[in-house]
């Protein structure tokens, strides 16, 4: 590879506190060579010609720590090679993806078919979830320490909730003994029951059941009520409404943890379920749009930490039914930085405070040297014209599936070219 | 009778899909046309010929006794092919998705579509995926437009108006897509109106719609014109919502003395079909002067009629 230069970029990177107008070099090897505004034309080579990136942005590679792919057994919803190129059109250069396949990610055999195909079917890089129960049935623990023995970087059952409290305490044992990282979906099963959208004057419209927000409150409630005992690393996958932010504030001092939330839940709100879209059927799902503001201040305030796609592919024939009987979930990881920006350009958050929760913060959680543009890392990073409008179509859509929550939306920025380890592999 | 409007003499929407998305003056379109019908099902020769030639498939995902036979009457005196299909849920599981039902039966050119269908929203689905009109016989827990239409005619029938009247609706309104819309049409034409439910079975934020809430019967019944009890949807409850039928009877079941709160010449109505003994004393159902839940079936033809002709045409 040859070595590239870029020139009179904004360069964002949270990491190292790099907030200029600067250039970049990339070294033969892919790996960041220098960086920031002592690259200039001034000290570059006269033969070479540097890209000049004038009135762009420069962000390092997005993480993603909520990613369902297909593979194994939803091939048709998402393989790893379509999801890698929706990623890299959205900035997106990791991921972490989800164990709710089929069969489910729980032993190492199956993780080792699955690193295989990450990595000769991925262009981005891939950082698989384990579950924390076998089979995703939350009775029997999984092998925490063997399948982190083989590249797991975190547990989860995904779309699912460990309800069993003393279950829960040993899984924080065993994680903490470990070392390793557990997330955690936080919706109680009894209080969500058969529920689809937020509890409250909608579904009472539309005449569906109700989720109300005590069924996240209460499991988190008793998560942070267990890890004062246990102390390992535990994360929230997505948090929805602001009384959850109250009790994370209230925790925040006595124990430590970190906390996510999906772009759909701090861009939208329930009312933009309008006319039973089923494509606007989440979980967690989309409350008032108190909530969502509550969520920005929640970033804001430090009180989340990580901004996430919860990018999960369905295909047609599963949200094309009846509201109760159509799948859950939203794609999104292409939409992901774009979305983000709304809140910049709407003057809701600092454009830093979106960047850190969508690089650096999500890999400080992971424990993975990515989401930064340090110096001797491969260079994994995007461009970005964030003025750019552009309107979602879903017919457009890089992901196999075409299941948007913002279909039709008018969004301003868009990733122009994304590199991972140096090499260009998208380009607008 | 409904108020007189030189307006527009069409309805503004395409489907009934619910009270909703109906104008007053669409509500009193539909009013003033069932209420010609009333006497064409008294009379001798029950047939008109104003559909003829059309055909009207109805669609039952739910079972129903009065609600589809009431649409299947009206269709055929007023000349309509009828066709009633009930589909039970095997045959959803045999993996036909509701949209290709749609498109199977839009393929035969239907006039009109009646659906009924144990999901919120499913007729407002097929709606997008048919030409012909769809009308809504009940859907999930959200509207059953028809059944709020013929009860404000019943109402209207006796009372001679409904704007100023109060109204309690009592039970289980959670999970009764009559309340709902009962309620936006009350609402729209003028009544007052009371909710009383055990806080279980009350909607989350109903009294954002306009009404007032009360768990206490005997102070939601305080001086009503009209008392509408409402079924116990047994099949609908997942999980433990009462303790017992007979405590349930003891707080909301409709009994002679909880009547003697409402106004003396108040009337007893119930979309049926009923729980005698558990929401409504079996004589109070019954009693002729009180009780017009007869003719709330009766005047049902004629509002479905109406809705026929009038979505049809």
């Amino acid at each position: 590879m040859k070595k590239q230069y870029f020139i009179n970029a904004n360069i964002l990177d949270p990491h190292n506190s790099i907030n200029e107008v600067g250039g970049l070099i990339i070294s033969e090897d892919g790996k960041i060579e220098a960086i920031g505004k002592k690259v200039n034309t001034n000290n570059l080579p006269t033969r070479e010609k540097p890209i000049d990136l004038k009135g762009k942005y420069i962000f390092p590679g997005l993480v993603d720590m909520r990613v369902f792919v297909g593979e194994p057994g939803y091939e048709y919803k998402e393989n790893f090679r379509t999801l890698s190129n929706a990623a890299l059109s959205g900035g997106v250069t990791s991921v972490v993806t989800m164990p709710n396949t089929d069969p489910v990610i729980d032993n190492v055999s199956i993780v080792d078919f699955l690193r295989r195909r990450g990595r000769d079917k991925s262009k981005i890089n891939i950082f698989p979830c384990a579950s924390l129960t076998k089979n995703i049935e939350g009775t029997n623990m999984t092998e925490f320490g063997l399948l982190q023995g083989k590249g797991i970087i975190a547990f989860t059952d995904g779309v699912k909730t460990i309800q069993n409290p003393r279950l829960m305490s040993r899984i924080m044992n065993s994680a903490k003994d470990i070392g390793c990282l557990i997330m955690q979906h936080a919706e109680d099963y009894e209080l969500a029951k058969n529920g689809m959208i937020n509890s409250g004057i909608i579904a009472t419209k539309l005449g569906l059941s109700g989720i109300p927000e005590i069924a996240e409150r209460i499991l988190i409630e008793r998560d942070l009520t267990l890890l004062e005992k246990v102390k390992c690393r535990y994360h929230i996958s997505q948090i929805s409404s602001q009384k959850s932010l109250e009790v994370i504030k209230y925790r925040k001092e006595m124990v430590k943890f970190t906390s996510g939330v999906s772009i759909n839940n701090l861009s939208l709100n329930e009312n933009d379920i309008g006319d039973f879209k089923t494509f606007l059927k989440l979980s967690p799902p989309l409350r008032r749009e108190e909530d969502r503001i509550a969520l920005v201040q929640g970033l804001k305030d430090n009180l989340i930490d990580v901004i996430v796609s919860d990018h999960k592919p369905e295909d047609e024939e599963s949200k094309r039914l009846t509201f109760s009987q159509a799948a859950t979930g939203a794609s999104g990881i292409e939409t992901l930085l774009s979305l983000s920006l709304e809140l910049y350009h709407n003057e809701s958050l600092k454009l830093e405070t979106i960047i850190r929760a969508l690089t650096c913060n999500p890999a400080k959680i992971l424990k993975i040297n990515k989401g930064n543009l340090s110096i001797g890392n491969d260079a994994d990073f995007c461009i970005v014209d964030i003025e750019k409008p552009w309107i979602v179509k879903k017919e457009k859509l890089i992901s196999k599936s075409k299941n948007t929550s913002i279909e039709d939306k008018r969004l301003q920025g868009k990733v122009t070219n994304t590199f991972v380890k140096g090499k260009e592999l998208f380009k607008l | 009778m409904a108020i007189k409007t030189d307006k527009a003499i069409k309805i503004s929407q395409k489907h009934l899909l619910g009270i909703q998305d109906l104008s007053i003056n669409d509500v009193n379109l539909i009013l003033d046309e069932a209420h010609t019908f009333i006497k064409v099902n008294q009379s001798k020769n029950k047939k008109i010929d104003v559909l003829r030639g059309k055909t009207q498939i109805n669609l039952f995902f739910e079972p129903s006794t009065r609600t589809q036979s009431s649409f299947e009457l009206a269709g055929k005196r007023l000349g309509a092919d009828v066709m009633s299909m009930n589909i039970s849920n095997s045959a959803i599981k045999k993996g036909e998705t509701l949209i290709d039902t749609a498109m199977t039966l839009n393929a035969m050119h239907p006039d009109i579509i009646v659906v009924r269908h144990q999901d919120s929203g499913a007729c407002n689905l097929l709606s997008q995926k048919v030409n012909c009109a769809v009308l809504n016989a009940g859907d999930g827990r959200r509207e059953h437009p028809t059944q709020a239409l013929l009860d404000a005619l019943t109402i209207i029938n006796r009372k001679k108006k409904i704007e100023g009247l109060k109204i309690a609706i009592c039970g289980d309104i959670l999970h009764s897509r009559v309340a709902r819309s009962n309620i936006y049409l009350l609402n729209m034409l003028g009544a007052e109106v009371n909710i009383i439910a055990p806080t279980n079975l009350m909607p989350k934020e109903i009294e954002k719609f306009g009404v007032n809430v009360f768990t206490d019967m005997k102070k939601g019944l305080k001086d009503c014109d009209i008392v509408m009890m409402l079924r116990l949807q047994n099949e609908r409850m997942t999980s433990s919502f009462l303790s017992s039928n007979r405590e349930y009877y003891e707080y909301y079941g409709l009994t002679p003395d909880k009547l003697e709160f409402a106004k003396s010449d108040a009337l007893i109505m119930h979309p049926g079909p009923m729980n005698r003994g558990i929401e409504i004393d079996t004589i109070l159902a019954d009693d002729i002067n009180k009780s017009v839940i007869k003719e709330q079936v009766e005047l049902g033809v004629a509002v479905r009629m109406a809705c026929l002709k009038m979505f049809c045409v």
